[in-house]
């Protein structure tokens, strides 16, 4: 077990698999011989060499529409967009091409790539550089969109990710990416994407969270009183998304509070409470409470903290559909 | 893979001309390594005649020299603040290639509209935006140029006819075409302008990274232009990096940028973009021919940045002598030399006092934007459509489930 950050437990599971599939090639931005914006395969392409960690033009488009290429070939790559909002110059390549390329060729034709995109605030930048863009990409049918939060699911999820036949978008919360270390299992092991995490158990309410709000969400639960059992699942991968898990705990709980950093317009959380209706109606003892973004542009630094989601806001939320 | 050559970077050897506030410069004028396809004279300034900068009245000069000396101190300051953590997210320095957005700007009318990417300070403060709008902007505050809500990346001047500080790479390059596209419709099909008064014959210009050169936009982009002969000029501020990686490792014909604009048939010209004389007298004769001709055209205008790619740049990917290299033709020091020595229009005490006053200037904008207060949470809601609408989101009704402490 090593202590690792999730920016370094993310490195060495492209290095890991970079060393036991030669298919997987990561290209990009700056991702060789500067090691990425955010450092994330520092030192790949000194041991994997220029063949397979691939430096490139600023050219999102070109990016993404290569990789789509090299997958339908029968390789594995691993796309790195420098920001979530530089997905934008990608978009007709990942939407309208990766998503569908199966459907379109009644999957004979298939897209075995996984995009990593940093994501989300808390780094005191503006828009297209702080953005929760999650709900665009589940939004179209054909992207399987994950999401981790720790270094020990980042890892698992990374795996199944670059395993997995179909075009995954990786988001790696930024605000997550050095803000802490936990122990990391040496061996290799792999998390089914697609497949919630019950982060504590609680019988009083169910918190739903995914990415760096998780962290807002335990802030909130550890200042509720004594008495007050509050259950947090961590969704982990926001497409497929685990129902069943939802489902399970909130039929226990009766009560349910959504958080996210995306604006709520028609966002994950919406999808995650309109999923509580239609499946535990007559078990509820409340209206089932988001806590989201707002639906304004992500601003800069100064209002950044009024933007994001903070544990007050959660734990209220919390205080509210109890009291209801 | 398709390898084109590098352009080697070469020293430019020539005695040291003498201490001056910022570097020491060569005597030389030519721009290291620079490659000079097509018989285009890139850099040399050894021209035979006079140069069309001659005729220009010493004031004019000193106020370029002025403007560049603006920018490099309000950089200084920036740099500063942003490792004092008052600069949020990040910060692109224009330190080294001050004669560009000088000297290009100087060389068209104030209404031509302008438009550049995310190292946007030098064209800000060029264009006339007070050091303080552009600093309290940097520091996210309230009196910011954009009411501190677009930051370093998005510096916007309406009045001053500056349409952003672009953030994405390349995405300013169609818009650049739209602007222009809108001055030759107000000549052409309006008959008078859009903000008043009567049509003129305008030139946009639209600024761009050499790593741009590599986006899919700016190729739509200069089809239109040429397609269509909108009177833009594509000035690729080429400082030889796009980010970390080094322009022949990034983009063809990295020796003759100009193939590209010929393939969409608009005229290509490389420019010294380290001299601002040089600039003026090659660009001002260019936009004029376009303005007049109302036709686009594209220029690589060489230039270096002394700094990372952004505050939080390791560098790895160059040697600190090929820095020091670019230093030594500090486009600063090389018109500070010639209003010296050659025009004799300036004393050393008269820039001494040009350095002192920016350097006052810079301070001040930071103790601005220090003093100034950060956005009201309540514009959180505001500017996102024409007004707050109560059925149309953004809303002041999200109150329910979570205090809201906007409201």
């Amino acid at each position: 077990m090593a202590q690792m950050t999730l920016v370094q437990a993310i490195t060495s599971t492209l290095a890991h698999e970079m060393e036991r599939d030669s298919r997987v090639v990561c290209l990009g931005e700056d991702v060789g011989l500067n090691g990425g914006v955010f450092r994330v395969t520092d030192g790949l392409q000194k041991r994997f060499g220029k063949d397979r960690v691939i430096d490139t033009p600023l050219s999102e488009s070109g990016i993404m529409g290569a990789s789509i290429g090299l997958a339908i070939a029968g390789m594995r790559p691993i796309p790195e967009i420098q920001f979530e909002g530089f997905l934008g110059p990608a978009y007709d390549q990942l939407v309208n091409h990766a998503a569908r390329f199966r459907n379109r060729t009644r999957g004979t034709v298939t897209v075995p790539m996984t995009v990593r995109v940093p994501v989300g605030g808390g780094i005191h930048a503006p828009e297209f550089h702080s953005d929760s863009p999650e709900a665009i990409y589940t939004h179209n049918p054909g992207l399987k969109v994950v999401m981790p939060g720790t270094p020990t699911d980042a890892k698992g999820l990374l795996l199944s990710a670059i395993r997995d036949p179909d075009p995954v978008v990786f988001f790696e919360p930024k605000r997550v990416y050095r803000s802490f270390r936990e122990e990391v299992p040496d061996e290799e092991y792999t998390i089914p994407i697609g497949k919630a995490k019950v982060v504590s158990e609680g019988t009083d309410v169910t918190v739903i969270s995914w990415g760096a709000s998780v962290f807002q969400c335990l802030a909130a639960m550890d200042e509720l009183p004594e008495d007050v059992s509050a259950e947090l699942i961590d969704l982990r991968t926001i497409h497929p998304m685990d129902s069943e898990a939802v489902v399970a705990s909130v039929e226990k709980t009766g009560r349910a509070v959504v958080v996210q950093e995306a604006p709520r317009l028609c966002s994950v959380a919406s999808e995650v409470a309109a999923l509580i209706q239609e499946r535990c109606f007559l078990r509820l003892h409340a209206p089932v409470q988001r806590v989201t973004g707002f639906d304004t542009i992500m601003p800069y630094a100064k209002l950044e903290n009024d933007y994001l989601p903070d544990a007050k806001r959660v734990g209220e939320a919390i205080r509210q559909v109890l009291a209801y | 893979m398709h390898q084109t050559s590098p352009a080697p970077v070469q020293p430019a050897p020539g005695p040291a001309a003498g201490e001056n506030r910022y570097h020491i410069t060569s005597s030389r004028v030519g721009m290291p390594g620079a490659a000079e396809p097509n018989g285009h004279a890139a850099g040399n300034g050894h021209h035979a005649g006079p140069r069309p900068s001659d005729a220009l009245a010493s004031p004019v000069l000193v106020k370029w020299l002025r403007d560049m000396i603006m920018i490099r101190e309000f950089e200084n300051r920036c740099a500063q603040a942003y490792q004092q953590a008052k600069i949020g997210g990040f910060c692109h320095l224009y330190i080294g290639q001050e004669a560009l957005a000088v000297g290009t700007i100087a060389s068209v009318e104030h209404d031509d509209p302008i438009i550049t990417a995310y190292r946007d300070h030098g064209h800000a403060l060029a264009r006339g935006m007070t050091p303080r709008a552009c600093m309290a902007e940097m520091f996210g505050k309230a009196t910011g140029c954009a009411k501190g809500k677009g930051g370093s990346m998005h510096m916007f001047d309406r009045p001053n006819w500056l349409f952003g500080g672009h953030g994405i790479v390349g995405a300013q390059t169609p818009v650049g075409a739209g602007l222009a596209f809108a001055a030759k419709y107000e000549l052409e099909v309006l008959g008078r302008s859009l903000a008043g008064g009567a049509a003129k014959k305008k030139v946009a210009l639209c600024y761009l990274g050499d790593g741009a050169l590599n986006q899919g936009a700016l190729h739509e982009a200069m089809n239109l232009a040429g397609l269509w002969s909108i009177p833009v000029i594509y000035v690729v501020e080429n400082n030889r990096y796009s980010m970390g990686t080094a322009i022949e490792r990034g983009t063809t014909m990295a020796h003759d940028l100009t193939a590209k604009a010929r393939a969409y048939g608009i005229e290509g010209v490389q420019i010294d973009g380290m001299d601002v004389r040089t600039i003026y007298d090659r660009f001002k004769p260019l936009a004029d021919r376009c303005r007049e001709q109302q036709r686009p055209a594209f220029v690589d205008l060489l230039t270096y940045r002394y700094q990372g790619h952004s505050m939080s740049d390791p560098q790895k990917y160059r040697a600190k002598d090929e820095v020091e290299l670019f230093r030594q033709r500090d486009s600063i020091a090389l018109l500070e030399q010639h209003l010296l020595h050659e025009r004799r229009a300036l004393s050393e005490a008269d820039v001494d006092a040009i350095v002192h006053e920016c350097k006052a200037l810079a301070q001040d904008s930071v103790e601005f934007a220090e003093q100034s207060p950060a956005p009201d949470a309540q514009e959180l809601y505001s500017d996102v459509y024409v007004n707050i609408q109560p059925d149309l989101s953004p809303t002041r009704a999200y109150v329910h489930g979570a205090k809201n402490p906007l409201l």
